[in-house]
């Protein structure tokens, strides 16, 4: 018989990859949270570092652009006391026809520990993954709009921060869902962990019909949409990613979509707004919103250290 | 069958005048996540110290991170006080290889410089593999490898040991 094993667990049911929140049962994710939790307060202390991942060697490969995430990548792994090499990999082999496999094997070959993948591809960090030695871990730090689970599990955490209990609660997800990894990841986050109700929220062009299938409500008004929601995740419009004319302008999308005082008013009073960054201000949330009181957008930066050390070291501390 | 018998309540009887003779002005209890944590928690009201004891966790220093990693429920540390140049007296349940001990050392150290560090211990089980040695100990005793040994805490915060003798 053919094994369906996710490929992102060993025969333990222990975590060994991190490519993407979809398939991961619901312990995995709040042993992530839990463990997030513990690494928050090494923030806090006069030593910032702590020695579980000395003496191994973290790659960063970033085929595409990123400051925050690669940034905050970097600071969780020196804080596990990783070595972490940064590697422009867009502008160098790549660039001179070097394949995927060939690339890696290439960086193998220099005693690798770790791989955290950026790429344009859906698929690519399971390819390497599929390819890499047993020794090896994987994390997708993004990949086409198939995935980005330490975003996903950054905002779980933030939720859970804020308002303890994820089975109580409404999310509501905002803007250009079809282009966005980030969505994907967090929908089946929020949904693995119990949350009732999750909404994606949008026009008709970036909201996919086949989202229903995953247990999420959409709709196309924006009011009905964030009426009553606990949580409210903005997106942000992937402007890059756009093809053809899905929107007539940016202003006519900020005039239905984007997230005004007026507008949020309408979910709880105290609902937080959350945005994985880069924002656009005046595009899908107003500068009084991303700014105010019930903005978390910074906290959620601070945390993704915290996640991002929680992930690599779960990962880290599972043999194949 | 358990062919062995602690009375852990009567060591703990024993271990409250033994941390008190260690304790000079101005000493901070940290207890060693969980068991010891359970014992500075009572020792502190005992001792009559006032405040919160510190709790201290091995999780981010363990030697045997590659054989065993990240373990869940592992304990979290909390210092609800400035260590720095402060006189801690670290309490754990049972003293067997050391190793946790030199981990939460360790761990203590990331947060300031104390000016001491002292260990007691309710039983200390023999077996170090390190240079380290409790400057109290309630009960002393050699242990075989396989058997296993853990402080328990019951209805009412009545301790009791979890006794494994192997198979």
């Amino acid at each position: 018989m053919l094994s369906r094993r996710n490929p992102q667990l060993n025969k333990n049911g222990e975590l060994i990859h991190l490519l993407s929140i979809e398939g991961l049962p619901r312990a995995v994710l709040h042993q992530i949270l839990d463990t997030a939790g513990t690494f928050l307060s090494v923030n806090e202390r006069e030593v910032k570092k702590v020695p579980l991942l000395r003496g191994k060697s973290v790659f960063n490969l970033f085929f595409e652009n990123s400051t925050r995430t690669r940034t905050t990548f970097e600071i969780a792994a020196t804080r596990l006391s990783a070595d972490v090499i940064n590697l422009d990999i867009a502008r160098s082999s790549t660039a001179k026809g070097e394949s995927l496999l060939d690339t890696i094997a290439n960086l193998s070959a220099m005693h690798a520990d770790m791989f955290v993948v950026r790429h344009g591809e859906s698929g690519a960090p399971y390819l390497i993954a599929q390819h890499c030695a047993p020794h090896v871990h994987v994390v997708n730090a993004g990949d086409g709009r198939h995935a980005h689970p330490t975003q996903g599990l950054l905002d779980m955490y933030t939720i859970k921060h804020y308002k303890q209990d994820f089975t109580n609660l409404t999310v509501a997800i905002v803007g250009d869902i079809v282009h966005s990894r980030v969505a994907r990841s967090d929908i089946h986050a929020l949904t693995t962990l119990g949350v009732p109700e999750v909404r994606a929220v949008g026009p008709k062009t970036l909201v996919p019909g086949d989202l229903t299938d995953m247990g999420v409500r959409v709709c196309h008004d924006m009011a009905e949409g964030i009426r009553g929601a606990d949580v409210i995740i903005m997106l942000r419009l992937q402007n890059e990613r756009m093809s053809g004319a899905m929107l007539p302008s940016a202003g006519e999308f900020f005039k239905n979509y984007g997230l005004t005082q007026e507008k949020l008013a309408l979910a709880k009073p105290d609902a937080i707004v959350m945005h994985p960054g880069p924002i656009n201000r005046g595009v899908e949330i107003d500068s009084s919103v991303a700014d105010g009181r019930q903005s978390v957008i910074l906290p959620q930066v601070t945390f993704g250290i915290a996640v991002r050390m929680a992930v690599m070291s779960t990962i880290s501390g599972n043999n194949a | 069958m358990s062919t062995l018998h602690l009375d852990a309540e009567a060591l703990y009887r024993d271990l409250v005048g033994g941390v008190r003779g260690l304790l000079q002005p101005d000493a901070l209890l940290v207890g060693i996540w969980s068991g010891g944590a359970w014992l500075a928690e009572r020792l502190q009201q005992d001792l009559k110290l006032g405040g919160e004891p510190g709790v201290i966790s091995s999780a981010l220093h363990r030697d045997d991170f590659d054989k065993r990693g990240m373990s869940a429920g592992s304990g979290q540390t909390r210092l609800p006080f400035e260590i720095e140049g402060r006189h801690v007296v670290l309490i754990d349940d049972v003293l067997y290889t050391g190793r946790t001990t030199r981990a939460v050392i360790n761990e203590l150290f990331d947060f300031g410089r104390p000016a001491s560090v002292t260990l007691a211990v309710l039983v200390d089980r023999g077996g170090r593999e390190l240079p380290i040695h409790p400057a109290y100990s309630a009960a002393r005793m050699t242990l075989p490898a396989e058997c296993r040994l853990s402080l328990a805490r019951g209805d009412a915060g009545r301790f009791s040991f979890n006794i494994k003798e192997g198979e």
